[in-house]
């Protein structure tokens, strides 16, 4: 019985690593061609390089259309960093006004927040395209980060609100007997309390942001502000199919961030999913 | 009576103004406008002009591309979901039994769901699924003949189904969680009742985590119908092979912004509405007849 049960125990182990190794196979071996010259990428199967070269990064790093990589990491970044800062500021804000403050009709606007959670984008698409034009703001970063200061995704701002609910209200009543008024709470308690749901927020803006191609796709079109995920999709127009192995030089590079993301911050991740239910 | 309703907002305003700003001027008014233009003809070049229900009779009675991408779509979805829920349901299932290195396997399994929707995923799924690909490598063992799988019509689509499958990492974590919320004397009682695994299973497992796979169900059905990137860049900008990767927002990317045909885009856009709508709303019904809340 004992050793039938170790056997079953082994047998799941490895039937479960044969299905990881399948699952990761794709990725390893993109990671693989990137290091293999060109002529051994559709001919060489295995995974380790027999010939090891760095060419497809210099090849892939030089860019295209007069600018580098160096300009699409950095143009990725400060949208990905003025998006964590937009929703952290806005949705928080919004937040606490929601789990801790009274207010007119409140539990419509409640509701009208958590139906903005489910409505698809494609809706409100069109006319912020022709707002956004109006304004003169295409070609630039505006809109991709305006949105989030002004707290559109209303998901995060869900999420607060059930982190904030869950912080005890006798430290409010505390504060507010020592002289505090709704806004010296907010700033000296909720919002330092609330660091986990922060951090939430601000782990799933990074990934989705960088992640995100369609709105980037139709709002940047200059190459001087290009993310690194239009760059790989103009590469691949430009390249055609030739130039493979620069390709997945660059995707590798341009997955790499995330990947480093997700190994520091793999517990908070996924206990956010577990706990949350988001992607 | 004005100086009253002030004075009883003025706070929560202060902390409200961004979002309220933000579903006024980002939300409700451009709702309201794509549902106006909805109703016209525009190009963005001149004002537009009212055509009543014209865009919603194009697109259900003559506009056979419009009708490829609603199939193309539901393809998608009711094959793709499902496929992916139970790859997610099983692997969670499997892990949740007590397995030697779980954090291990549910952080690789997780990778492919953290990747997955990237440009860079996109660009590998063409190669592998191309004539020099991977894929065909694999399975020429098996004596299947080569093919480039991303190019034929009749496969392109498998090929985004089978992306979709794999990132089956995120809904499993979920339901991991659930699992794990399951109290373990609900088994030990059924194991003195002399209940064998499958019992336990469809008994006890299923039942009790229906509002996980009822949560799971819904989410990602929503998130399928408004997939773009892996259509667009796998399939092709203009809709892959005889339009067998037209997806729904595909076509209404390309109506919108390479014919500017914003009225009908715009009409696309509520109709899509409408059908997430419909079928949320449906799940939502049928849950009272299979989701099981509690004692």
């Amino acid at each position: 019985m004992k050793n039938r049960k170790r056997f079953w125990g082994i047998t799941k182990f490895v039937l479960l690593s044969i299905g990881a190794f399948v699952m990761l196979y794709p990725l390893l071996w993109m990671l693989s061609s990137s290091f293999k010259p060109i002529h051994l990428i559709f001919s060489d199967l295995s995974l380790w390089p027999s010939e090891f070269t760095l060419e497809h990064y210099k090849v892939g790093w030089a860019g295209l259309s007069g600018y580098t990589y160096t300009t699409f990491f950095k143009n990725s970044f400060i949208l990905v960093g003025l998006s964590i800062l937009g929703n952290i500021v806005a949705c928080s804000l919004a937040a606490y006004a929601f789990a801790r403050l009274d207010f007119s009709i409140k539990k419509v606007w409640f509701a009208i927040m958590l139906g903005s959670i489910m409505l698809p984008y494609h809706v409100v698409l069109i006319p912020q395209y022709i707002l956004f034009n109006n304004l003169g703001w295409v070609d630039t970063f505006l809109p991709l980060v305006v949105p989030k200061f002004l707290a559109t995704d209303a998901f995060f701002i869900f999420l607060m609100v059930q982190f904030i609910r869950g912080i005890p209200k006798e430290l409010d009543n505390a504060a507010r007997v020592d002289g505090c008024g709704p806004i010296a709470i907010f700033a000296k308690i909720i919002f330092p309390l609330m660091t986990p749901a922060l951090v939430t927020t601000a782990i799933f803006t990074f990934i989705w942001t960088w992640n995100d191609f369609f709105s980037q796709f139709i709002y940047l079109s200059s190459p001087k502000i290009w993310t690194v995920t239009l760059a790989l999709r103009s590469f691949l127009d430009a390249m055609g199919e030739s130039l493979w192995g620069a390709m997945f030089a660059m995707s590798i590079l341009s997955i790499v961030p995330i990947f480093i993301f997700f190994i520091i911050f793999q517990r908070l991740l996924i206990e956010g999913i577990a706990t949350t239910g988001i992607k | 009576m004005l100086l009253k309703l002030w004075h009883k907002n003025k706070i929560a305003l202060l902390f409200l103004a961004p979002w309220f700003i933000g579903i006024i001027v980002l939300g409700i008014v451009p709702m309201i406008a794509s549902l106006y233009l909805s109703f016209t003809n525009y190009n963005m070049f001149q004002a537009p002009t009212w055509v009543g229900l014209s865009n919603y009779q194009t697109m259900l009675f003559s506009d056979s591309r419009f009708i490829q991408s609603l199939k193309v779509t539901f393809i998608y979805v009711f094959v793709g979901v499902p496929l992916q829920l139970l790859m997610a349901f099983t692997l969670a299932y499997i892990l949740n039994k007590g397995v030697k290195g779980l954090a291990g396997f549910r952080a690789i399994y997780y990778v492919p769901s953290l990747l997955g929707p990237s440009i860079a995923i996109a660009i590998l799924w063409r190669q592998i699924f191309g004539t020099n690909g991977v894929f065909n490598d694999v399975v020429s063992i098996f004596g299947v003949q080569p093919n480039s799988w991303v190019s034929d019509p009749s496969t392109a689509l498998f090929t985004l189904i089978v992306l979709l499958v794999w990132q089956f990492g995120s809904p499993m974590v979920i339901f991991l969680a659930g699992l794990k919320q399951i109290p373990e004397d609900l088994y030990e009682s059924a194991s003195i009742d002399g209940a064998g695994s499958l019992t336990k299973l469809f008994k006890i497992t299923i039942p009790m985590l229906t509002p996980i796979i009822f949560f799971n169900v819904v989410m990602q059905i929503i998130g399928a119908f408004q997939a773009f990137t892996p259509a667009y860049i796998i399939g092709g900008e203009r809709g892959g092979p005889l339009d067998s990767t037209l997806f729904y927002t595909l076509y209404l990317y390309i109506k919108a912004f390479t014919e500017f045909q914003m009225g009908y885009a715009s009409a696309m856009a509520w109709m899509l509405l409408v059908i997430i709508a419909t079928f949320t709303g449906l799940l939502f019904l049928s849950a009272k007849k299979w989701v099981f809340y509690g004692e």
